[in-house]
């Protein structure tokens, strides 16, 4: 096997291959649970949390599990994370756990975790798992995030709102609030809020690319013309 | 752009984007009238404001794809959009919430799918429904018709009202304010009255409600004379219509106290404005004969269970807008026979 690239894990995950941007995988829970920063932030790393220890046993266990079998397998390891990090968060964020209602054990049926373990953490050993769950981890949390926070201010007027359920009573003064008379457009907030802001989220992120790619163009223009390396056969 | 004459037919067309588009907005112009006979200046406002705002987004829009604005913004389809939600929207309704439902109708709606022809929902009704939803409040806040002994609202106080929020009366919105005929019936329904006696109410005419009813009367002139232009086809209007006179009429045959009339529904609300002006759309509708009887049909059926049964008073907007949906698979049914072909040929 050759050297693990960690450089390129991490910038796939959070960057090239976004589960959320890119690959499209989890939108159940990217569209129902965005309306607002912290709602998108908590489950966001919830969702982490569940990555990371299914990426990490199944690693872990890669050799002794029988192809045939794999996916059961799987999927009874995360369940039981989710299991988990559901009662975790029911004892220590209680009020989120409510707001979040269903969307927390739905983490189970999420398609980036499931695609995670079958495609990367069952063929790679576990510090190469352990970083592709962090980095596809955080880049969808940083997806939530932020749609969370432009539904949230386009839609309400306010940032951060709620915060002292995830970070404690100290928070509270976080919240950020445009005032009392400013009318939110509630469809930013409704489910074809979601959708919108989704695709303009992706356009940016092809423009960016765009852009990137020009640039990077025009520094190297030698490699534009060299031919195209043929794939080996090994 | 231009097209070389290379062989027959060597007669140059009269039709083109810009000549139905106008004759579109020629038509709406009596309804745009009798808005303003009713419920006075603001609609003018608005009017204006929507213009502006499609033409600058137009503008932006084709900049930004690098492309020459012009001929884009010349083909007026732009412009009729805004003065269908223009019509659409009640008459003082703050300046920035008619900017954005225009942004939205052009920007996203139109230009985001690939601008004219391109765009699978009505552009006009998806920026109306878009503000129906966020600011249901303002959306709902009609004028009370003049005929009624309301207050006929100047130039000066549509301006002032619309861009700074003051009141056109003196002791507030409530002063000039009323129920739309629709909004009337749905309430006093809620409350167990039956249609005769509210219909004793003043805001009621002989066909719909009291100024509504004029109002819908000349967007259905301008309809005929679309149809009269070759404009519009028959199909749409026809069966939007049709349909929903005989969905009404057969609730109304059953009870008609608490059943409205049919030709209560055909005079109320946006149905002839929806009818001839904005079902007929040619890029949305569907585009086959049998497929137009059938979308216009369900479009008035739509109309009649979303007025009766749904969460809004009106309905057309919502309707057409789930119908624009359904429309490429109508068309898909309803493929017509290729003359010479046998239907068997391949096995359908």
């Amino acid at each position: 096997m050759t050297e693990v690239n960690y450089h390129r894990i991490t910038l796939d995950g959070l960057w090239h291959n976004n589960q959320a941007l890119v690959a499209l995988l989890g939108l159940c829970p990217l569209m129902a649970v965005t309306n607002s920063t912290i709602n998108g932030l908590t489950l966001g790393l919830a969702t982490t949390a569940v990555l990371l220890m299914s990426n990490l046993s199944v690693s872990t266990i890669r050799h002794w599990v029988r192809a045939e079998i794999r996916l059961p397998v799987f999927v009874l390891l995360i369940a039981s994370f989710v299991t988990a990090t559901e009662l975790v968060m029911n004892a220590w964020f209680h009020e989120l756990y409510k707001i979040l209602g269903i969307f927390v054990p739905l983490i189970v049926t999420n398609c980036t975790i499931i695609g995670r373990a079958e495609a990367f953490a069952s063929r790679n050993p576990v510090p190469a798992a352990v970083t592709d769950a962090l980095a596809m981890g955080l880049g969808f949390t940083a997806v939530l995030t932020l749609l969370g926070a432009l539904r949230e201010l386009i839609g309400q007027g306010t940032l951060l709102s709620g915060a002292h359920l995830l970070f404690g009573e100290a928070a509270r003064a976080w919240e950020f609030s445009a005032g009392n008379d400013f009318q939110g457009l509630l469809l930013a907030i409704l489910p074809p809020g979601a959708f919108i802001g989704l695709g303009l989220l992706i356009a940016l992120k092809n423009v960016i690319d765009k852009g990137l790619g020009a640039r990077a163009r025009k520094a190297e223009p030698s490699h534009c013309q060299t031919a195209p390396v043929v794939p080996s056969r090994s | 752009m231009e097209f070389p004459v290379a062989s027959s037919p060597h007669l140059s067309g009269q039709n083109n984007v810009q000549r139905v588009m106008a004759q579109v907005m020629l038509a709406l112009v009596p309804g745009i009238a009798a808005l303003w006979w009713y419920f006075g200046w603001g609609v003018i406002v608005n009017l204006g404001l929507t213009s502006l705002t499609a033409v600058v987004c137009e503008w932006l829009v084709m900049r930004l794809r690098g492309r020459d604005p012009r001929p884009v913004i010349t083909d007026l389809s732009g412009l009729l959009t805004a003065w269908l939600l223009a019509v659409a929207l009640p008459p003082l309704l703050p300046w920035w919430q008619t900017v954005i439902g225009t942004a939205f109708a052009i920007i996203i709606a139109k230009q985001l799918f690939g601008g004219l022809g391109y765009n699978p929902f009505n552009p006009a009704m998806a920026g109306y429904a878009l503000l129906l939803v966020s600011f249901p409040a303002d959306m709902t806040r009609w004028l009370e018709p003049s005929v009624l002994g309301g207050h006929a609202v100047s130039l000066n106080e549509a301006w002032q009202a619309i861009f700074s929020g003051i009141p056109p009366h003196p002791q507030g919105w409530d002063a000039v304010t009323g129920a739309t005929p629709l909004d009337h019936l749905r309430t006093e329904l809620s409350r167990d009255h039956m249609i005769s006696e509210i219909q004793r109410d003043p805001l009621w005419g002989n066909l719909g409600g009291k100024g509504w009813e004029w109002i819908s009367s000349w967007y259905l002139l301008g309809g005929l004379f679309l149809l009269w232009r070759g404009v519009i086809g028959w199909r749409i209007p026809v069966s939007m219509l049709g349909s929903l006179l005989a969905v009404a009429g057969i609730f109304w045959l059953i009870d008609p106290e608490i059943h409205p009339s049919p030709v209560f529904h055909l005079f109320s609300g946006a149905t002839l404005l929806g009818a001839f002006f904005i079902a007929t759309d040619p890029v949305t509708a569907s585009t086959t004969p049998r497929g137009q009887l059938i979308y216009g049909a369900l479009i008035g059926v739509l109309v009649y269970v979303i007025r009766t049964w749904g969460g809004y008073p009106d309905a057309v907007a919502f309707s057409v807008l789930l119908m624009n949906m359904a429309a490429p698979t109508i068309d898909h049914y309803t493929q017509p026979r290729v003359f010479g072909a046998r239907e068997d040929a391949d096995g359908r």
